[in-house]
């Protein structure tokens, strides 16, 4: 079982990129559930979803109180969220917005410069899949073909946005850290 | 081939009814369901169905009280404060003896509240929130697709005992997607003739009347008497309810929807722990599952009931009353929109139960 707290500000994909997510699991048979936040915090400015996949039984609870991975794409999420990493767990930063290092030493840090790698394959709005693609690359969770699958079938009836949503993924993928 | 699909709790309820052969929808946007009216909005035209957004949930629901009288498998839904102002139009939609489903996704109260998940509308739901002696058949799901294997069926229940099934909810079973397999859209040919219906058909057959009123004691009495044989058979008929890992547990934690399915994983975590924890699930509210009950209260087995919920204490009361006396029953209850996790469950029974 793998929990997945993704978390930024409004408009940076992190809602996108935790159904990306589950769309991967779905197509591969596994079970997820995907619970954004809609409260008052979404009022602030910012988002999160806690996302649950566990390959041989269905989820039970989706509410997440200790992850094993946190996605950070703004400072106040990483802020907010970091001491809820397990120890040993993941916790990738965007570090073209957050400047401070990880505070949960117990839990592996990894920095990427999403908004600066996407802004510079031409899609300034892909830097969720940046990530995504980091992520992917660390967690093994999914095999690159199956989220590489899982965006064209996602992005299907959005067809001009595949080619450069794929080269975001592989950029967040091949990215050595 | 089944269809699977990822969708919001909110939009598998709007598709499942309009398979299960809903075409028409009243209601009143509040927050957080209002993915079902949005989604009607669109999907009943596609169906010859009809959407109406009302100018109130009173006229929403009393739109419905139309509806369903003329024959129509219809719908409404709203959200606690919502669901209040519908009190008058259920009871009269009872009394009247008439098939409908309603859809309350709960968000905590008192007063308008907030728009977090909450369970704290469980008396308002199987005690009668409106006026009179009525009951209606109340499902409590926990997952996307028992959403919609509940939904499915609602109308040909509905129709059974001719009255309103309910499905209570919260913001995260709205909120939450997961993948679910659709069935296919049911037969409009199939559904059970309405011979009570003010359709328009049976010209010369005698007069088809839809009305609450008897202002003879004796008839209203008359008319209660059968209400209840229905609830009767209702209650003998429609029970559901889960029981997970209780075959040899000796503290069983109960809870319903979706808080049920935070109590899974706290089970699972307590058992990991050495702790025989189990589960009771209730998924229908009205019937209460008794007999469910009644084989954990009278087990020698179990030794502790925990009731969990997002209320200050409601659904606990029907759990003390099927333990008469016989278990002690401990309570643990977030409120305010505040959600507990599986650990806090594992943490509230390590101390205050074990």
């Amino acid at each position: 079982m793998e929990k997945i707290i993704v978390a930024g500000f409004g408009g940076q994909g992190v809602l996108s990129l935790g159904q990306l997510l589950v769309y991967a699991a779905m197509y591969e048979n596994q079970y997820a559930t995907w619970l954004p936040s809609y409260g008052p915090e979404m009022r602030g400015g910012t988002a999160n979803c806690s996302v649950v996949i566990d390959a041989d039984k269905p989820v039970a609870s989706p509410i997440i109180a200790i992850a094993d991975t946190l996605i950070a794409m703004n400072k106040p999420s990483l802020e907010k969220f970091q001491a809820n990493v397990r120890e040993g767990g993941l916790v990738i930063i965007n570090s073209s917005l957050i400047f401070e290092k990880c505070a949960n030493k117990n839990a592996r840090a990894v920095y990427v410069d999403a908004n600066r790698i996407a802004h510079s394959l031409g899609n300034n709005k892909a830097s969720n899949l940046v990530i995504l693609g980091a992520y992917i690359r660390q967690s093994g969770l999914f095999s690159r073909e199956v989220i590489l699958s899982t965006i064209e079938k996602v992005y299907a009836s959005k067809p001009q946005f595949i080619p450069s949503n794929k080269a975001c993924f592989e950029a967040g993928y091949n990215l050595e850290v | 081939m089944a269809e699977r699909k990822l969708m919001k709790g909110n939009e598998a309820i709007a598709e499942a009814a309009i398979r299960g052969g809903c075409r028409f929808y009243a209601g009143y946007p509040i927050t957080p369901q209002n993915e079902i009216p949005e989604y009607m909005s669109w999907r009943l035209p596609q169906v010859g169905g009809r959407f109406i957004q009302a100018e109130s949930e009173i006229s929403a629901i009393n739109m419905v009280y139309g509806a369903a009288g003329a024959g129509a498998r219809a719908m409404t839904s709203s959200s606690s404060p919502g669901i209040s102002l519908k009190q008058e139009g259920i009871s009269y939609i009872c009394g009247a003896e008439l098939p409908c489903v309603i859809i309350n996704m709960v968000r905590s109260g008192p007063g308008l509240g907030g728009i977090q998940p909450a369970q704290s509308d469980y008396f308002q739901t199987v005690k009668g929130g409106g006026h009179g002696d009525y009951r209606m058949l109340v499902y409590s799901p926990c997952s996307v697709q028992e959403c919609v294997d509940l939904l499915y069926d609602a109308y040909d229940k509905a129709e059974e005992y001719r009255l309103p099934v309910m499905i209570l909810g919260d913001g995260m079973l709205g909120q939450i997607m997961e993948a679910v397999t659709l069935p296919e859209m049911k037969d409009a040919a199939s559904f059970a003739k309405k011979p009570w219906a003010a359709d328009g058909t049976g010209v010369g057959e005698g007069r088809r009347i839809i009305n609450s009123l008897y202002i003879v004691p004796d008839e209203l009495e008359a008319m209660n008497r059968k209400l209840q044989k229905v609830y009767d058979r209702m209650c003998e008929n429609e029970v559901m309810c889960e029981n997970y890992r209780t075959d040899d547990a000796e503290i069983v934690i109960t809870a319903y929807g979706t808080v049920a399915r935070i109590a899974k994983s706290a089970v699972d975590v307590l058992r990991e722990q050495g702790i025989k924890a189990g589960l009771l699930r209730p998924i229908t509210l009205y019937p209460f599952p008794k007999e469910y009950f009644e084989s954990v209260m009278s087990s020698p087995t179990v030794k502790d009931i925990v009731a969990v919920e997002l209320s200050m204490g409601q659904y606990v009361e029907d759990v003390r009353l099927a333990a008469a006396g016989r278990k002690k029953v401990s309570f643990y209850g977030r409120s305010g929109g505040n959600v507990m996790s599986p650990e806090d469950i594992v943490e509230y029974v390590l101390k205050e139960v074990k």
